[in-house]
């Protein structure tokens, strides 16, 4: 069978490539069958096993037919067609169990296939789902993408096609290779000798095909990319009137993969021409050597033998070049595994924390453990010796001497001590890249830091979960992203069994309810495409409420309302304020109106604190925080 | 559609023209040279006339040299017509849609154009491919090989006239219940990309929500789904092997028990039987191909429906006739402009604006108040639905578009850097730029100072979307590369609002004192950008609520007010708890 398209419903950016252990990515792969399927893998090469057998059966029926029944019934004077009736009959039911061997293995196959697909993609999302950030950082989207869409295709088509068909065409091979050896050694070693030229053959072409597919997958990647980058961009190419260029680069990116794909596809297509009349030569070959031995009576050779030895010899040559044609798709699906696997074997997050949060209620003095919703949160703090402490989770802050680099030998951050106490707003500003997102990215534990040390209600935050951590920390980020679903499920992501009057309260609070209410559908209205039918500041509202439903003991604000007019702005940090009475908040932004209120204001330099202090303070202390606000507002 | 995407073969006609002939001499050399494998067992073998081997085997060598010539000549031509096909569909797509304008862009939506020109068009190539070999190659083997069959013995033929239809329409009933299945199929893989998309993007919230398992569970959802229905369809697709197998199992055995009793009554030779059973597989085989093509055609239908809508969509700005190849000054005016993106949803009402060349005009105004949307039709990157916008004294409509959009250039809210050097990035605003000009205008944009501390400097790499700069960097690169220009105006829409308070007056006085002929529009949020303007214009709900300087605006306008001092104060909060 053709493959669907579905393999070309993406494309790959990287370059060609093949797999680099395949004994170890076959094993891996077929161990992912053998733990579910087992019994049914079995089933199928047994049904393989009859389907192919029947085939060669088939094959050499012809033989049988002539020699057996047609030559003795020419020499009857009243030919008695009741013994090959009977032949028939017999040969009726073989091919009927290969027949429904046939259907079975293929219906077994699709569940085996289909399903390992299955589990292949869920495990790779779920572990997808617990790599560090980082890992994120340095892979393209685009090239992730292409694990769950190239790469599993190819892997799909290999496991319900080339698959089954190497198990028959082995199968087939080897018993036409032993019949034949059976009929005639002599031709057998023609016939060998023969194999191997065409496989010599198909070395050749196949290696010219394999380095113009790898350039032909490098260019169309090239151009892809240019694609992308310059349709990304279109808007800008037209503002500056860049259409011809743009033009000419894409005619130039655009050529070089027709030349190549030509040649890529070209060696492929006169492979399958190729093979066949080999085939074909090799049969006349055949009966030359087989009519010379005959004639001189060399090797006992009969003319009917040598009549179906000839057709023996094209059962044997086919499915040999069958396998030779799958190799191509073999090799990319292997590839495709040994990258799926990769990920997998991606490092997840590292966690050691084993100090949870849980829901606790007072007994009397005592923090208590309890399972509702109690509003107040504490730290489960399992110790050494088996006892389990309570600490209420009140949102204090500290850093000590922390240092941090993306880089190990690039440090971002140096030396950065604050405390942030329950119930204070901390600010942080500073130019673009001076380190303020990446304090907060190491709240939360996106990054680990490389020296110092940071305590969360006193506890170091290695040794709480990072999950339970995260969950105490709400965090509206500058990039807002929406998921598709409709306005209503994007706040309820915040809180899943939120109800709806919870999520109108956090609107409301987000001061999100007005234009929200606006849309036609309201708070049913579909988002797509990352919200793109909102507007930045909008979507910005969207992400504070998704924030607020959320309900955290600390909530970091990193630009979240950059987009937002100013207007807007205060009517929400007014919302926020109350909201966050008595609870931690961090605040980053590059307005300074957005910080003026803050209990604290960190100015951050090239990865330092250089200043800190309330508005008033650092006012009277004339340095840079007061530079930056005279700059702003040069009122004189 | 298909004569409109035919059309796109053009210099490649030949090659596609060429390889179904040379399929068609190919197929008769692999009918041919059964019928003499039948002979040489007949003649040859059967008869231990080796002289009969030499030459029939002789014929069949010639034959198949032929074959394989024709075969890989058939080859060559399909890759070179399917291939040239291939590249012209982008070349035409790519070229239009550069023409398109901003509100084409916008309906089709950039990440559709990107599918259109990539996947759609390997699906639509390889469709193309299969046509003109396959399905060209299918039914005339069919019919030769027919032919054949009823030349060697007519009456055992006429199996054939019971199998085909038998396995045609076994086919045709896997394919029409198989198909809509693999729609679906489809469309739930887009579902299931866009989670993952999604996931990719977001995946900063989805860890700080902790919602992993809830995404897992969300992702399985969909995979099920894909398990589900991909098994449908393929159990469905299953039937075919064993329906073929039967179909020519059966018909061989009929063949057998017909042939035997035409030999013994020599009505028919063993090596006909043979060539008759040969001519038998070739028959069902290509009956089993064509279905598969018809599969492939199916599928691929909707992708040539998507790329025949991105040929066929047509720009809706044009030059005028006589257009005018000179931009006077940079006075701009607009009279009773209304403007929607959509017929039905006005997002500007009765805007008339008065600018002065080498004025600096300043537009403030709330979260979707259609500042951006207003000076997009100054460049005419759209076009005002009712009344007239001026630029230098005429009509945009009346000007040459390149000629405008030279000399209105305009930074956009949502800037991109392409990937290549800070030079090459700077050039497109001025193609033969020379160095100093590159240095002066960084310097006017405050960037080169940045762009010094680089190890590279001008040469610094910069990474696709301008990843390797910050925010603020990139939008000054973008204010130089505006300027390079040297545009009559100059429009910033939103583009200091990562760049930091002083570095933006620095840049707003190196407008005043470097540039003073150029009109300068500057949308802001930030009153400090707009406040030494000549004027600032509040706009407020798709019309403008004023127009003045600063003080009088402070004066009079309440909205304005109400900006300033939320600035100014930082909300309500009065004085705050003095900490560490």
């Amino acid at each position: 069978m053709p493959p669907l398209s579905v393999n070309n419903r993406d494309m790959r950016f990287k370059k060609g490539r093949g797999p680099k252990d395949a004994k170890k990515t076959i094993k891996r792969l077929m161990s992912y069958i053998g733990k579910q399927y087992k019994l049914r893998f079995a089933l199928v090469l047994v049904c393989i096993f009859f389907s192919g057998i029947a085939g060669v059966l088939g094959s050499m029926f012809l033989k049988v037919l002539i020699d057996d029944y047609i030559s003795p019934l020419l020499l009857q004077e009243n030919p008695v067609f009741d013994g090959l009736l009977r032949a028939i009959l017999i040969m009726f039911i073989v091919y009927m169990v290969g027949t429904l061997s046939t259907y079975l293995y293929n219906r077994l196959m699709v569940v085996v296939a289909q399903g390992v697909l299955k589990r292949i993609r869920d495990e790779m999302f779920a572990h997808m789902q617990t790599l560090p950030i980082k890992f994120f950082d340095t892979h393209t989207h685009g090239d992730i993408m292409s694990y769950y869409t190239n790469d599993t295709d190819t892997l799909r088509q290999v496991m319900t096609q080339s698959l089954p068909q190497m198990f028959l065409a082995v199968i087939t091979i080897f018993t036409v290779f032993f019949v034949m050896l059976f009929t005639s050694v002599y031709l057998t070693v023609l016939v060998l000798l023969f194999i191997a030229f065409m496989l010599f053959i198909t070395k050749k072409i196949g290696g010219m095909s394999a380095s113009f597919f790898v350039k032909q997958q490098q260019s169309l990647g090239k151009l892809n990319g240019y694609i992308e980058e310059m349709i990304n961009g279109q808007k800008v190419v037209k503002v500056f009137c860049h259409e011809d260029e743009a033009k000419k680069q894409f005619d130039a990116y655009n050529d070089e993969l027709c030349e190549n794909a030509t040649q890529a596809n070209v060696y492929a297509n006169i492979f399958m021409p190729i093979m066949a009349n080999l085939g074909n030569i090799q049969y006349v070959l055949i009966a030359i050597v087989g009519g010379a031995l005959a004639v001189s009576g060399i090797g006992g050779l009969t003319l009917g033998a040598i009549a179906s030895f000839l057709q023996l010899s094209k059962s044997f040559t086919m499915p040999i070049t069958q396998i030779s044609q799958q190799i191509n798709s073999i090799v990319m699906a292997l590839a495709g595994a040994e990258r799926i696997f990769s990920l997998m074997d991606e490092n997840p997050e590292e966690d050691d924390g084993y100090v949870t949060l849980v829901n606790a209620k007072y007994d009397g003095d005592k923090l208590i453990e309890t399972s509702e919703r109690t509003g107040i949160w504490a730290w489960k703090h399992p110790h050494k010796d088996g006892s389990i402490t309570y600490t209420k989770v009140t949102g204090d802050v500290r850093f000590y001497d922390v240092d941090f680099g993306y880089d190990e030998n690039k440090t971002v951050l140096h030396n950065i001590t604050l405390y942030a106490k329950p119930g204070e707003k901390i600010a942080f500003v500073g130019a673009t890249g001076a380190g303020k997102t990446t304090i907060t990215n190491l709240i939360n534990r996106f990054y680990d830091i490389a020296d110092g040390k940071i305590r969360y209600d006193n506890i170091n935050i290695n040794k709480i979960k990072k999950s339970d951590l995260r969950r105490s920390l709400g965090i509206v980020l500058q990039d807002t992203h929406l998921f598709t679903g409709t306005i209503k499920d994007n706040i309820r992501y915040g809180k899943l069994d939120a109800t709806d009057e919870e999520i109108f309260k956090a609107a409301k609070l987000a001061n999100a309810d007005d234009f929200i209410k606006r849309l036609p559908e309201g708070y049913d209205t579909e988002i797509t495409g990352d919200g793109g039918s909102l507007s930045q500041g909008q979507r910005q509202l969207l992400a504070i409420a998704r924030a607020a439903i959320a309900d955290p003991p600390v909530m970091i604000l990193d630009e979240a309302t950059s987009s937002i007019d100013t207007r807007t702005e205060a009517i929400v940090q007014k919302g926020m304020d109350a909201l966050m009475k008595g609870r931690t908040v961090f605040v980053i932004a590059h307005r300074l109106s957005t910080v003026q209120n803050s209990d604290v204001i960190m100015v951050l330099d090239f990865g330092r604190i250089i200043e800190r202090g309330n508005h008033e303070m650092l006012i009277k202390e004339k340095g840079r925080y007061y530079q930056l606000y005279m700059g702003a507002f040069e009122l004189e | 559609m298909i004569k409109q995407l035919a059309g796109c073969v053009r210099q490649y006609k030949k090659y596609a023209l060429l390889s179904p002939f040379f399929v068609t001499l190919e197929v008769v050399m692999e009918v041919i040279i059964p019928f003499l494998m039948a002979t040489l067992i007949d003649k040859g073998i059967n008869e231990g006339n080796m002289n009969a081997i030499l030459n029939i085997g002789g014929l069949l060598v010639l034959f198949a040299v032929l074959s394989l010539t024709f075969g890989a000549l058939a080859g060559r031509y399909a890759a070179k017509a399917s291939a040239g096909y291939a590249r012209n569909l982008r070349h035409d797509m790519y070229h239009n849609v550069q023409e398109f304008s901003f509100s084409n862009i916008d309906k089709f939506q950039t990440s559709s154009i990107i599918t259109r020109l990539t996947t759609d068009v390997t699906n639509v190539q390889n469709a193309f491919q299969m046509i003109i070999r396959v399905a060209v190659r299918s039914p005339i083997m069919m019919i030769f090989s027919l032919v054949m069959a009823f030349s060697v013995n007519h009456k055992i033929s006429l199996i054939f006239l019971a199998s085909i239809p038998f396995i045609g329409i076994g086919l045709y009933l896997i394919i029409k219940n198989a198909h809509p299945v693999f729609e679906r199929v489809f469309r739930t893989y887009d579902v299931l990309n866009r989670i993952v998309q999604e996931n990719l993007r977001g995946i900063r919230v989805v860890k700080s929500y902790v919602r992993e398992e809830y995404e897992k569970s969300k992702f399985e959802k969909v995979s099920t789904q894909i398990y589900r229905d991909f098994s449908t369809a393929e159990r469905i697709v299953a039937l075919s092997m064993p329906l073929m197998q039967f179909g020519s199992y059966i018909s061989i055995l009929f063949i057998s028990w017909i042939g035997a009793r035409l030999i013994v009554s020599s009505e028919m030779t063993t090596g006909q039987l043979m060539s008759i059973i040969t001519y038998a597989s070739q028959i069902l085989m290509s009956l089993m191909m064509l279905s598969m093509i018809f599969v492939m055609i199916t599928i691929s239908r909707a992708s040539a429906e998507r790329i025949s809508e991105l040929l066929e969509e047509k720009s809706n700005l044009k030059n005028g006739e006589n257009p005018i190849y000179e931009v006077k000054n940079g006075d701009i005016s607009f009279k009773n402009v209304s403007f929607g993106y959509t017929s039905n949803k006005i997002c500007l009402s009765n805007i008339n604006i008065d600018i002065k060349s080498g004025e600096t005009v300043g537009i403030i105004g709330g979260t979707g108040s259609s500042k951006t949307t207003l000076v997009q039709l100054i460049p005419r990157l759209y076009d005002a639905t009712e009344g007239e916008g001026f630029v230098g004294g005429e009509n945009v409509r009346d000007y040459d578009i390149h000629t405008l959009r030279n000399e209105v250039s305009m930074v956009l809210q949502k800037n991109v850097l392409f990937s290549g050097t800070i030079k090459e990035n700077l050039r497109w605003g001025c193609e033969d730029a020379s160095d100093e000009e590159l240095v002066r205008v960084c310097k006017l944009a405050q960037a080169h100072e940045f762009i010094m501390s680089f190890p590279k400097q001008y040469d610094t790499y910069i990474e696709q979307e301008g990843t390797n700069v910050s925010g603020g960097q990139k939008q000054r690169l973008c204010i130089a590369r505006a300027i390079l220009k040297k545009p009559k105006i100059l429009i910033l829409d939103d583009s200091t609002s990562a760049v930091d308070t002083r570095t933006d007056s620095l840049i707003r006085k190196a407008f005043r004192e470097e540039i003073p002929d150029t009109t300068k529009i500057i949308i802001a949020q930030r009153i400090s950008s707009v406040e030494d303007a000549d004027k600032i214009i509040i706009m407020d709900n798709g019309s403008v609520n004023d127009v003045g300087t600063h003080e009088q605006l402070l004066e009079r306008n309440p909205i304005y007010q109400e900006i300033y001092y939320s600035q100014m104060k930082g909300g309500d909060k009065s004085a705050a708890v003095i900490s560490k």
